[in-house]
């Protein structure tokens, strides 16, 4: 039973999406797709310690021999991407039935719980998968759910960030696809690993450069890397609070696991950075992510945009330790995919909080709400601090290690650009904390007495794993070493 | 096995004494015997801790790793225990105050006050002990984040300006020069831990120690070197008790604690005064001491003016340690204790003035000494110990720094802290002279001294600053294990 | 060169005219139009590159024996399937905006979405 494991976690929501929309009744469909995401959430982390104990685990589909057959393969970098979609997953659907039931309409809501499901399907088995084209199959169907859920959000504003994500998102993988298909032109393989071994004698064909090109751009697109990142802001600030939690966690950090596996894996750490020297591309876009989009937060006046404008800086942050080439760097970008997930998903669900009680996300409809619902403005106010990376978060222990990773290298220009990140993160988030607890709340907000329900709980819950893992690190960063060697 | 427990209760106390107060937040009477309990219990601890001798020195405990293979870390140390005696005595002088003073003014949200005191306590008990650098980085991060609450307390706009400037000023000296620092010499040496006489070494070239100190020293913004001084004025608007404890006694000294630690266990005092690493940290210490009080004598407010004598008097420290020889480092240690027993006197005094007569300008104080003599004499043996005059406290600590400078053969800056000692008078003694000698402006009549809690502990302070004229000299016996 | 490639080069012509219309033509309907162009350039590029010169469609015969690659028609089926759900997607998402912008047409939209800020 076990070893169906890595197919079973992929099929099962695949399996549940339709079952989901029958039943197509808001507080069933809540029940049913939560059991299903915590049943995927044990599968990962059953996978997760098989890996971490049996090395990695190779699942052929239909008993099909790779390369003919379409192969899944669960490595230390996959089981612990897996772990991290599945637990915000299953976090997610728990925290939100009250606020779901609340932002969408009530018509609609099987179907919410249904293009859930097959988004949590798309990013899994993107992360799963050993095949190619498989990858561009599951991307893109995490790319369509994510479409119709962000167009779910009240705003009309959301039809057109979903539409403009909806075209930068096809692009991003048809250009994928276009590289998968110039590869198999010359490989005649769509095997990650058959073509890990044949690449290095064809890697002076050009077609094979700009197959590499083409994956760049797609996978920069789906990465929301500057300056192919328009898309991200209006989607993550208009979309239902549940699908912005779920979405920043998720699917960028998906995003980059495809960045990792196909630089590091497909083509090679040569090729991809002593041939092609990828890392002069990579660098110079990784400091403008970092700077201008924390300068660009601070002048926002919606939080979730804000927080959304952070995101960018924060995968800045991820691409940058890629860029610096060397093993420090490497797992300081993967810690960061971990730490990071948890934080902004901490926060999301902070501003979803609010959102029970102000009218809006706009800061001036938050004035005084950390005096009316103090534990929210906590919540906040520590999540904040982990991104602004002080000592006790898990932001923290990413940026030792890749501060660590550019002194090491003797950069000291951009241990100064880190630092000067990190004091504009330090501004944006204390002007929302200033708004919070400095000014007086409206008599609207203080009369307001809604409950907020189990958003609250779950919200502290990781909240307190984002200080957990920046007090006792071993856990993050042992899986994080382990994921880099096996790029490596 | 008893060092590790005693230790991690100086820890449990304060945090137990928090939560108390948070859960008895609605007990106004409750919370505030907590208060002053836990402050009770805890100096009881701390002397228990001074009891376990030499031999328990240096001891590494470590609850677990933080990072990979850096452990957050505690050890007993003769500055540890120097620091940790002052803080958690003067907390609980200041327990006192605090609640006659916050009751008097009718200040709101005490249980909030008291519960991020607790935690700021904490978070100094942590500095006090931390056995190696990343420790130190995170409970000085710790202070400043719990001690925000407390300067913002009024929560008005000038609070929130004063509370900008603060953490504004804090958090960037901390992240972009004291983290790169930290981690400057875990990439070059793979050691963080405190060891006795400095682990740098010779392996780091001369100019590389230079910045590294400059780094550090500029890096511990909390030892207020100028240019990063700011926040020490901006956060006089937190109220009184706050300005006494934390500003004048548990913040600074954590941030020239930061700065001795680092230079006698980092760098090493021998290392320091054969490279000249600190020569630059010399003259901008040199130049806050004396622009400083220059700054001081141009303030009218009593607060604002302490706030630059105590920017000045930092500096003091500071230079101590950057001399680094043992007649400073001893004079930079004493100083700590001499300047913390009397500035919070004159913080105290301060407050009692504003309480009793709701005056805060020097030039308001004319003829006040009659209405309010214990709170003026109080002032008088404060302002002494600080200007340096025997038989008060201030002098040893004073004459150590003097020894220091002429034995590193600084003539200048010695001539600079007789220059700073005659600007101290300039700027202290015009509140003794219009106190006790100018006739009343307004009608004093009214005036009487503060309520009693607030009088009973600027008394013992003040005392303290004669009393502890005669005990500088076991205090210097004590500090020996830091040059042998 | 361009007798035997004539395939890439109508390939690369379609995406280009494809890639164009999306970026240049502020109608939201039209970029949809044009991103299926793109789409489709993709597709003829796959499919194209797995004819072999003369080969038949895979069946077991003995008169057969010279076979193009049937792996890309396969890869295509889904590729289509995709567009198509892509396209129903943006259609989707076009029929509301029309309903609540009143408008397809891209400026006009951001002017509006301007005004609501």
């Amino acid at each position: 039973m076990t070893h169906h494991l890595a197919i079973l976690q992929v099929v099962l929501p695949l399996i549940a999406a339709p079952i989901c929309s029958l039943i197509n009744h808001g507080k069933a469909c809540w029940l049913f797709a939560t059991t299903v995401a915590w049943l995927v959430f044990a599968m990962s982390l059953t996978l997760f310690l098989d890996v971490q104990t049996g090395g990695s685990i190779r699942y052929e589909i239909g008993g099909w021999q790779p390369p003919w057959g379409i192969e899944y393969h669960i490595d230390a970098l996959a089981a612990f991407v897996l772990l991290l979609v599945s637990a915000m997953a299953a976090i997610t659907l728990s925290a939100f039935q009250r606020s779901i039931a609340i932002e969408i309409p009530k018509h609609k809501q099987g179907l919410f719980y249904t293009a859930f499901l097959l988004c949590l399907t798309g990013l899994l088995g993107i992360v799963a998968t050993a095949d190619a084209f498989n990858i561009f199959v599951f991307l893109e169907i995490s790319s369509l759910s994510a479409y119709a859920l962000i167009a779910l959000g009240r705003d009309r504003r959301a039809l057109t960030a979903s539409f403009e994500y909806l075209i930068m998102g096809t692009i991003g993988a048809t250009f994928i696809l276009i590289g998968i298909g110039l590869l198999y032109m010359q490989t005649g393989t769509l095997n990650i690993a058959d073509l890990q071994a044949r690449i290095p004698e064809i890697s002076h064909l050009h077609s094979v450069h700009a197959a590499f090109a083409f994956f760049t751009i797609g996978i920069f697109l789906k990465l929301a890397l500057f300056p192919l990142h328009h898309w991200l802001p209006g989607a993550y600030a208009y979309a239902p609070s549940a699908v912005s939690t779920f979405l920043a966690a998720t699917a960028t950090k998906v995003a980059l696991y495809l960045l990792y596996r196909v630089f590091y894996t497909v083509f090679g750490f040569e090729f991809s950075f002593e041939v092609l020297q990828l890392h002069y591309i990579l660098m110079p876009l990784s400091i403008l992510a970092i700077v201008i989009s924390s300068l660009n937060a601070i002048f926002q006046q919606d939080v979730k945009k804000m927080l959304a404008y952070s995101s960018l800086g924060q995968i800045g942050y991820m691409t940058l330790g890629i860029s610096l080439l060397s093993d420090v760097g490497l797992v300081a970008s993967i810690l960061h995919l971990f730490n990071h997930a948890f934080i902004k998903g901490a926060l999301f669900m902070t501003m979803a909080c609010f959102l029970f009680r102000t009218p809006s996300m706009r800061l001036d409809d938050l004035n005084g709400a950390g005096r009316t619902m103090p534990w929210v403005g906590m919540a906040f106010v520590l999540g904040g601090l982990g991104l602004i990376g002080i000592p006790l978060t898990s932001g923290f222990i990413s940026k030792w290690f890749l501060v660590s990773a550019v002194i090491e290298q003797g950069h000291w220009w951009l241990v100064a650009i880190i630092v000067f990140s990190s004091l504009l993160a330090l501004i944006y988030v204390w002007r929302v904390v200033e708004h919070l607890f400095f000014r007086e709340p409206s008599a609207a907000l203080v009369a307001n007495k809604q409950p907020i329900g189990a958003l609250l709980p779950f919200t502290w819950i990781v909240l307190l794993s984002t200080l957990y893992f920046g007090i006792n690190s071993d856990f993050p960063v042992q899986a994080a070493k382990a994921a880099a060697k096996v790029l490596q | 096995m008893m060092l590790a427990n005693s230790l991690y209760l100086n820890f449990a106390i304060p945090v137990i004494g928090a939560c108390l107060i948070a859960l008895l937040h609605q007990h106004r009477r409750a919370f505030e015997l907590v208060f002053i309990g836990t402050a009770a219990v805890l100096l009881w601890n701390t002397l228990r801790l001074f009891d376990l001798g030499q031999a328990a020195y240096f001891t590494n405990i470590s609850p677990f790793s933080l990072i990979d293979s850096i452990p957050l870390a505690f050890h007993l140390e003769p500055l540890g225990l120097l620091f940790s005696g002052i803080a958690s005595s003067l907390f609980l002088v200041t327990t006192l105050y605090a609640i006659g003073y916050m009751n008097a003014n009718n200040e709101k949200h005490l249980a909030r006050f008291y519960f991020c005191f607790c935690i700021a306590i904490f978070a100094v008990m942590g500095i006090a002990f931390a056995a190696n650098l990343l420790t130190l980085f995170i409970f000085y991060e710790i202070l400043s984040f719990s001690t925000y609450p407390l300067v913002t307390h009024k929560g008005n706009e000038a609070a929130r300006n004063g509370g900008r400037a603060y953490l504004g000023l804090l958090l960037s000296t901390s992240i972009g020069f004291f983290l790169i620092a930290i981690l400057w010499v875990w990439g070059s040496t793979s050691e963080l831990d405190f060891v006795r006489d400095g682990f740098l070494q010779e392996q780091m070239p001369k100019e590389a120690l230079i910045v590294l100190y400059t780094l550090f020293a500029f890096g511990v913004g909390k030892a207020g070197l100028m240019p990063f001084h700011r926040w020490l004025p901006s956060a006089m608007v937190a109220p009184t008790p706050v300005s006494a404890l934390l500003h004048a006694v548990a913040v600074v000294k954590a941030g020239v604690f930061c700065v001795l630690k680092i230079t006698v266990y980092v760098f090493g005092i021998d290392l320091l005064s054969s490279s000249g690493a600190s020569t630059l940290i010399i003259w901008v210490a040199t130049a806050t001491m004396l622009l400083a009080s220059l700054v001081a004598l141009t303030q009218d407010n009593l607060k604002a003016r302490l706030a630059y004598s105590t920017v000045s008097q930092l500096s003091y420290i500071v230079l101590g340690a950057a001399l680094a020889t043992a007649s400073s480092i001893a004079g930079a240690s004493m100083h700590m204790a001499t300047h913390a027993v009397g500035k919070i006197t004159l913080f105290f005094c301060a407050g009692a003035i504003y309480t009793a007569a709701k005056k805060t300008k020097v030039s308001e104080l004319d003829g006040l000494a009659k209405a309010m003599p214990i709170t003026f004499i109080a002032y008088t043996i404060a302002a002494l110990s600080i200007i340096g005059l025997p038989p008060m406290a201030g002098s040893w600590s004073k004459w150590f720094l003097l020894d220091g400078a002429l034995q590193a053969e600084y003539f200048w800056v010695a001539i600079a802290f007789i220059i700073s000692t005659l600007l101290n008078m300039a700027y202290l003694l015009p509140v003794v002279a219009r106190g006790f000698f100018a006739p009343a402006k307004d009608n004093i009549s009214g005036i009487q001294e503060a309520p009693w809690m607030c009088l009973l502990p600027l008394s013992i302070t003040a005392v303290s600053c004669f009393v502890l004229f005669f005990l500088l000299q076991e205090l210097h016996l004590f500090l020996q294990p830091l040059f042998n | 060169m361009l007798s035997g490639l004539y395939n890439y080069w109508i390939a690369i012509l379609l995406m280009a005219i494809g890639f164009y219309i999306v970026i240049a033509h502020n109608n939201l309907f039209t970029k949809m139009i044009g991103l299926n162009i793109f789409q489709t350039s993709v597709f003829i590029l796959f499919i194209s590159m797995g004819k072999v010169d003369g080969g038949t469609a895979p069946i077991l015969s003995d008169a057969y024996t010279v076979y193009s690659n049937p792996l890309p028609h396969v890869l295509i089926l889904t590729a289509i399937v995709v567009s198509v759900a892509t396209t129903a997607v943006g259609l989707a998402l076009i029929v509301n905006i029309n309903r609540r912008y009143k408008t397809l047409d891209e400026h006009e939209i951001e002017q509006q979405e301007l005004d609501q800020e």
